[in-house]
C-alpha cells in the first residue's frame, strides 16, 4: 500500500462551546451537566427476548458497550437513567414496564431496542402490545430485528446527542409536563 | 395475586414470608416470575407465572404460508435459531414427502451443530456469570461472535437466522463460510479449554453447583424433561440417535450423560456436548469431501423451492413455478405430521395439521423449555434462593420457547 | 424376548378395550388412535404400567379445533417409551358444550401445563387438575383465542388500517383513525 491513511481526528467527550483561558474555562450549566451525564449513563437493560442476546453481544467484548460509559448495569429502576427496553412487550408485561418506568427517578430516557419494542414487530397479535410508546414516553427508537451492536450503539449514541443538548429546565417545562400527562404519569 | 400454596402444611410456630421473584429481575434470563414461599433463606415452595412474553406463535402460524413460518420457529429458542428452522423445513418435507440430497444433509448438519455450540455457549457463560465469574463470559463471547459471522456468510443475518429453505438452503456454502468454518474448527478447541480451566475443576464453582438443584432420573422422566437436562439425570435419551433426521445415524459421537441431575452435571453436559458438535462438524466436512455430489444445495422439489431468478426471467416453466409458489397455487398434501429434532433444550417437535391450503390449519410447537420448566419448583423446594437463581439459569430456561 | 411392534401395541389395545377405540388411522409414520375422551385416561394409564410397553414419556398435549365437524373441539396425546422406541399419538373430540376431559396428571405429571395451555388457548376443563388457571396469556382475558372464530389480531386496536389489507376486523371503527 503506497499511501498512508491517517484515521479520521474522533474526539470522544468534546468540550463543549465556551470560553478558555488560563486555569479555568467557562460555559453554560447545562452543557457542563449534558457532557458529564451524557458520557456515564447507567442503563438499566429491560432485556426480554431475542434483541436481549444481542445486547449480551454488545456487551461483550467484541463491542464493548463499556466505553460509552455504561460499565454499571443497573438492574434496579431507581439507581438508572436510561431505560433500555430490548425484545417483545406482551399485554402480560406492560404494566411491569410501566412499574418500572415510573419507580425511575428524573432525568430518565427511554430507548426503544428492537422492532417489537418500537411497534410490535412482526408480532401483530392479541397478546403483544403494538409499541411500547403507548404507555411510556420513548426518546430513541432503534430498528431491526433484532438489530446489530452498532445499531444499538448507534441508538445509545443518539441518546447522548441528546443528553448532552438537554435544557435544565426541561424536566420542569409545561411541554414535557402535558408529555407525561398524556400518558398518565404524575 | 391468589397462590396455591396448598401443598405446604404450615407449622404453627413457623412463619413463612413470601418472596417475589419478580419477571424484572437480573438473574432470570427472560421474563418469568417466581412467588416464593421462603423459611429464612430456605425455599419451601415456589410458584411460577409464566406468559410475559407471549407472542401467540401457534395462532400466527395459522395465517402465514409455510415459508413464512420459518422466522417465527427462529423467535422461539433465540439462542440456537437455526436448529429451529431447519427442524421446522424438515417438518414441511416431511408433509410432502421430499428426498434430500446426502450432501443438503450434511451441509444440514453443520448449521445445527454450530447452532448447538453457540447455545451452549451462552448457557455455560450465563452459569459462571450466575456465580459470580463473569471472565468465563466475556472470553466465550467471541466465540459466538465467530459463529455469528459464519451465519453472516450463510444466510446474512446474526441471531434470528431464518437460514435454509424447505428444501435445502437458499444458496451453497461459499468459499468465505468454509475458512470461517475451518477457522472456527482450528481455534475453537483452545479457547473452550481456556473456557473449562476456570471454571471446571475450580473449587469455588464445584462447591457452588454441586448438588444445586437436583432432579433424579425417575422424576426427570414423569415431567418430559429432555436434552441436557435429562442427560444431567442420567437417561441418555438423544433423539439424533433414537429418532435420526438429516442422516446423523451416518454419525458417530458420544451422548455424555451425569449422575445427579444438578447444576454442575447439567454444566458438565452440556460442555462435554460442545465438544462432541465439534466431532460432528470435522465428520460433516470430511463425509462431504468424499461424496461425488459437490454442488447441490436444494431437493428437487419445483412446486416448494423457488427457481433460481436468472430462469424465472427467462424460463416460461420457472416463471409458472415461482407464481404458483409466491401465490399460494401449489397442491399442498392433507394430513398430520409430527417432527422432532434435538435442539438446545431437549426434543423440539412440530406438529402440523395441513388442510391442503396455504397456510397450517394447525401447527403446535412442542416446546421443550414449557414442559421441563414445570419442574422447577420441585427442584430448588429446601435450597437457598441463590441456588434457586443458579439452578433457573443452569436449565437453560429461554423466555421466547417457554411462551411462544 | 423381541422388540414388540406398533402392531403388537395396537392389538393389545384392541384386544383391552375393544369397542373403546373408535378408530385407527395412520397418518405418515404416527399410528393414531381414536376414542372417547373417558377413554384416554385409562388407555394412557394401561400403557404407562404395561411391563413391555411402558409409554411412560408423554411427549405433547395439545388441543384441537376443526369448526366444520359434528364434534370440533379435540385434544391429541402423544406418548413415546424410551425401552422400545416405539410413538402413538391419541385423539379425542367433543362437542363445544361439553368440554370436560379428565386430568392426566395423576399418570404423567408433565401433563399439568400441558393441559393448562390446551384450557388457556381453546376452553378445555380438566375434571381434577390441580391449578387449572391461565398460563401465557393475562389471567382475566375472557375468551379463548385459538378458537378458529377469533382473529390474530386484538379486536381493539386502532392503528391499522385493514381496508389496505383487504379485511375488515370485528369492532372496527374508520372514525377511530382521525381521532
Amino acid at each position: 500500500m503506497s499511501e498512508i491513511i491517517t484515521p479520521p481526528k474522533f474526539e470522544v467527550a468534546p468540550t463543549p462551546p465556551g470560553f478558555e483561558g488560563p486555569g479555568f474555562f467557562a460555559t453554560t450549566l447545562d452543557k457542563a451537566v449534558g457532557l458529564a451525564r451524557k458520557n456515564s449513563l447507567w442503563p438499566l437493560p429491560f432485556a426480554t427476548s431475542c434483541c436481549g442476546i444481542e445486547f449480551m453481544a454488545t456487551m461483550a467484548s467484541h463491542y464493548d458497550f463499556a466505553r460509552f460509559g455504561s460499565e454499571r448495569l443497573s438492574f434496579s429502576p431507581r439507581q438508572a437513567d436510561l431505560l433500555m427496553v430490548m425484545g417483545t412487550i406482551a399485554k402480560k408485561m406492560a404494566p411491569v414496564l410501566r412499574q418500572v418506568y415510573e419507580q425511575m427517578a428524573e432525568p430518565r430516557w427511554v430507548l426503544s431496542v428492537g422492532a417489537c419494542a418500537s411497534s410490535g414487530g412482526i408480532f401483530d397479535t392479541y397478546s403483544v402490545l403494538q409499541g411500547i410508546d403507548h404507555i411510556i414516553p420513548v426518546d430513541v427508537y432503534v430498528p431491526g430485528c433484532p438489530p446489530r451492536p452498532e445499531q444499538i450503539i448507534d441508538g445509545v449514541l443518539n441518546i447522548q446527542k441528546l443528553v448532552g443538548e438537554e435544557s435544565l429546565r426541561r424536566r420542569n417545562s409545561p411541554e414535557y409536563k402535558q408529555l407525561l400527562a398524556s400518558y398518565g404519569i404524575e | 395475586m391468589k397462590t396455591t400454596f396448598e401443598n405446604t402444611v404450615p407449622t404453627p410456630e413457623k412463619e413463612y414470608s413470601i418472596l417475589n421473584l419478580g419477571p424484572t429481575h437480573p438473574a432470570t434470563h427472560g421474563i418469568f416470575q417466581n412467588v416464593l414461599k421462603m423459611d429464612g433463606e430456605i425455599i419451601v415452595d415456589a410458584e411460577p407465572t409464566i406468559g410475559y412474553i407471549h407472542r401467540a406463535f401457534e395462532k400466527l402460524a395459522e395465517h402465514k404460508p409455510f415459508y413464512q413460518i420459518t422466522p417465527i420457529t427462529d423467535r422461539m429458542n433465540y439462542c440456537s435459531s437455526p436448529i429451529n428452522n431447519m427442524g421446522w423445513h424438515m417438518t414441511v418435507e416431511k408433509l410432502i414427502g421430499a428426498e434430500l440430497p446426502k450432501r443438503v444433509e450434511y451441509m444440514r448438519v453443520i448449521v445445527m451443530e454450530l447452532a448447538r455450540i453457540a447455545d451452549h455457549i451462552i448457557c455455560n457463560s450465563v452459569i459462571g456469570v450466575d456465580t459470580g465469574a463473569m471472565t468465563g463470559f466475556l472470553y466465550v463471547f467471541q466465540w459466538r461472535e465467530f459463529i455469528y459471522e459464519i451465519y453472516e456468510e450463510l444466510c446474512g443475518a446474526r441471531l434470528t437466522t431464518n437460514v435454509g429453505r424447505i428444501g435445502g438452503f437458499e444458496r451453497d456454502f461459499s468459499e468465505t463460510a468454509w475458512r470461517k468454518i475451518d477457522h472456527l474448527l482450528k481455534e475453537l478447541p483452545a479457547g473452550l479449554k481456556e473456557f473449562e480451566n476456570l471454571l471446571v475443576r475450580n473449587r469455588i464453582f464445584m462447591d457452588r453447583t454441586i448438588n444445586c438443584g437436583p432432579i433424579s432420573a425417575e422424576r426427570a422422566l414423569q415431567y418430559s424433561f429432555s436434552g441436557p437436562n435429562l442427560r444431567a439425570a442420567g437417561v441418555d435419551y438423544d433423539v439424533r440417535v433414537m429418532n435420526p433426521y438429516s442422516s446423523y445415524q451416518d454419525f458417530e459421537f458420544d451422548i455424555p450423560v451425569g449422575t445427579n441431575g444438578d447444576t454442575y452435571d447439567r454444566f458438565m453436559v452440556r460442555q462435554e456436548e460442545m465438544w462432541q458438535s465439534l466431532s460432528i462438524i470435522r465428520q460433516a466436512i470430511d463425509k462431504m469431501n468424499k461424496l461425488e455430489d459437490k454442488k447441490s444445495f436444494h431437493a428437487d422439489i419445483p412446486s416448494f423451492y423457488l427457481p433460481p431468478k436468472e430462469d424465472v426471467y427467462n424460463n416460461m416453466e420457472a416463471l409458472i413455478y415461482h407464481f404458483k409458489i409466491v401465490m399460494g397455487e401449489t397442491d399442498v398434501p392433507k394430513g398430520e405430521v409430527y417432527h422432532c429434532v434435538e435442539g438446545g433444550n431437549g426434543e423440539l417437535g412440530f406438529y402440523l395439521i395441513s388442510d391442503g391450503g396455504r397456510q397450517p390449519f394447525r401447527l403446535h410447537f412442542r416446546r421443550p423449555c414449557y414442559i421441563y420448566y414445570q419442574a422447577y419448583p420441585e427442584m430448588i423446594k429446601g435450597s437457598f434462593l441463590s441456588d434457586a437463581v443458579l439452578t433457573m439459569s443452569s436449565m437453560n430456561v429461554i423466555a421466547g420457547e417457554l411462551d411462544a | 424376548m423381541e422388540k414388540p411392534t406398533i402392531e403388537n401395541v395396537l392389538a393389545d389395545l384392541q384386544q383391552h378395550f375393544g369397542s373403546n377405540i373408535l378408530s385407527l388411522e395412520q397418518a405418515y409414520d404416527f399410528s393414531v388412535v381414536h376414542t372417547t375422551k373417558e377413554n384416554i385416561v385409562p388407555i394412557l394409564r394401561y400403557l404407562h404400567d404395561h411391563e413391555t410397553f411402558r409409554f411412560q414419556y408423554l411427549t405433547t398435549a395439545c388441543g384441537l379445533h376443526f369448526p366444520d365437524s359434528t364434534k370440533p373441539f379435540g385434544m391429541m396425546y402423544q406418548v413415546h417409551s424410551l425401552t422400545t422406541n416405539l410413538r402413538l399419538r391419541f385423539k379425542a373430540f367433543t362437542t363445544a358444550n361439553d368440554l370436560s376431559f379428565d386430568t392426566l396428571t395423576t399418570v404423567f405429571p408433565a401433563a399439568n401445563w400441558m393441559e393448562r395451555e390446551a384450557f388457556d388457548f381453546f376452553g378445555f376443563q380438566f375434571k381434577g387438575h390441580p391449578n387449572l388457571k391461565r398460563i401465557l396469556n393475562v389471567e382475566d382475558m375472557d375468551y379463548h383465542p385459538l378458537r378458529k372464530e377469533y382473529p390474530i389480531e386484538d379486536a381493539t386496536r386502532y392503528d391499522k388500517d385493514d381496508t389496505l389489507f383487504g379485511r375488515r376486523p370485528a369492532g372496527y371503527d374508520p372514525k377511530r383513525l382521525q381521532s
